[in-house]
């Protein structure tokens, strides 16, 4: 028990600080790899409340996926990033009033709010049997239950790689590229002559 | 020491909530700060669900948050995308010069 709240009390203070340093960090580098931080410290979280599929999830896509494509492009862009922090004090102001006044409401909101029994009322019952692991049984839901929100959450990727191959496609002049329908339609007769040549004479 | 509960959940994805939405206050410029300041929120979003699914012990919440990966998954890329079609047209990723189509 000691264990499970000293990891919480860590994973939760690395996890907080990684998002701190995220948004107020100078090099966007280094934001980067604090985003990378908080994530896997969430992961911890998720795995400290029995996620234990969804912590790895979140490792594989976001970690792995999310957090590089975000390195690629900060480090692929070059950017003048001294410029773009003008304005960090003008704007810190309001932006501390409105993070303070949303903390405060999710404070109090949470405070008042209290759990409904499950199986009573409005919530139904996907009770996990405890003999099964977390992964076995999301299967066991996703796929029967959800399979149609399975499926479109796969249109949505699919949709998503289209978009984002055709904005960033780009027809550049002078490059030779491969034409598929003039290498198929050209014929024997434009490119092959037989002729008969006499020996000891050249063409 | 009290055990760890829901509550203590819920107040590291509300200070992390928080923290996406000072972000994007602080770094009014940077697209790529505020698009990583949405995913934190996402993410305060993610512990949210996963909490609440697992202390009340319904698998949907956990559902749910796979979506809401799915749909931060789809938007970062996307995001990432129009980022860089802006940066070639623009040499700049400036937000205040995102107004081209005011015309």
């Amino acid at each position: 028990m000691i264990i499970q709240t000293l990891a919480f009390y860590l994973f939760a203070f690395i996890s907080v600080i990684a998002g701190a340093m995220v948004i107020s960090s100078r090099n966007p580098v280094h934001s980067v790899l604090f985003l990378i931080l908080a994530f896997f410290s969430s992961a911890g979280l998720f795995v400290l409340m029995g996620a234990e599929f969804l912590a790895m999830i979140l490792v594989v896509v976001y970690v792995g996926a999310v957090a590089v494509l975000f390195l690629f492009v900060v480090m692929m862009l070059d950017i003048n990033f001294v410029e773009l922090r003008e304005g960090f004090l003008r704007y810190s102001p309001i932006g501390a009033l409105v993070g303070v006044v949303l903390l405060i409401e999710l404070g109090i909101g949470f405070t008042a709010w209290h759990a409904v029994p499950v199986g009573s009322g409005n919530v139904p019952a996907i009770s996990t049997d405890p003999a099964m692991t977390n992964t076995h049984a999301l299967g066991l839901i996703l796929y029967t239950r959800y399979f149609y929100l399975f499926q479109a959450a796969g249109l949505i990727l699919l949709v998503a790689m289209i978009g984002a191959i055709v904005l960033t496609l780009r027809q550049r002049q002078g490059v030779r590229r491969q034409s598929i329908s003039a290498q198929v339609g050209r014929h024997r007769e434009d490119t092959l002559e037989v002729r008969k040549v006499q020996s000891g004479s050249g063409v | 020491m009290a055990p760890i509960g829901l509550e203590h959940y819920l107040t590291v994805a509300a200070i992390l909530f928080t923290l996406g939405i000072f972000g994007i206050f602080l770094n009014r410029k940077n697209v790529i700060i505020i698009l990583m300041s949405v995913e934190l929120m996402l993410l305060a979003v993610n512990i949210n669900f996963v909490a609440f699914s697992t202390h009340l012990g319904n698998l949907l919440g956990q559902v749910f948050a796979m979506f809401v990966l799915t749909v931060a998954a789809a938007e970062a890329a996307i995001g990432l995308a129009i980022l860089v079609v802006y940066f070639r047209n623009r040499g700049s990723i400036a937000v205040e010069d995102i107004n081209m189509m005011k015309g």
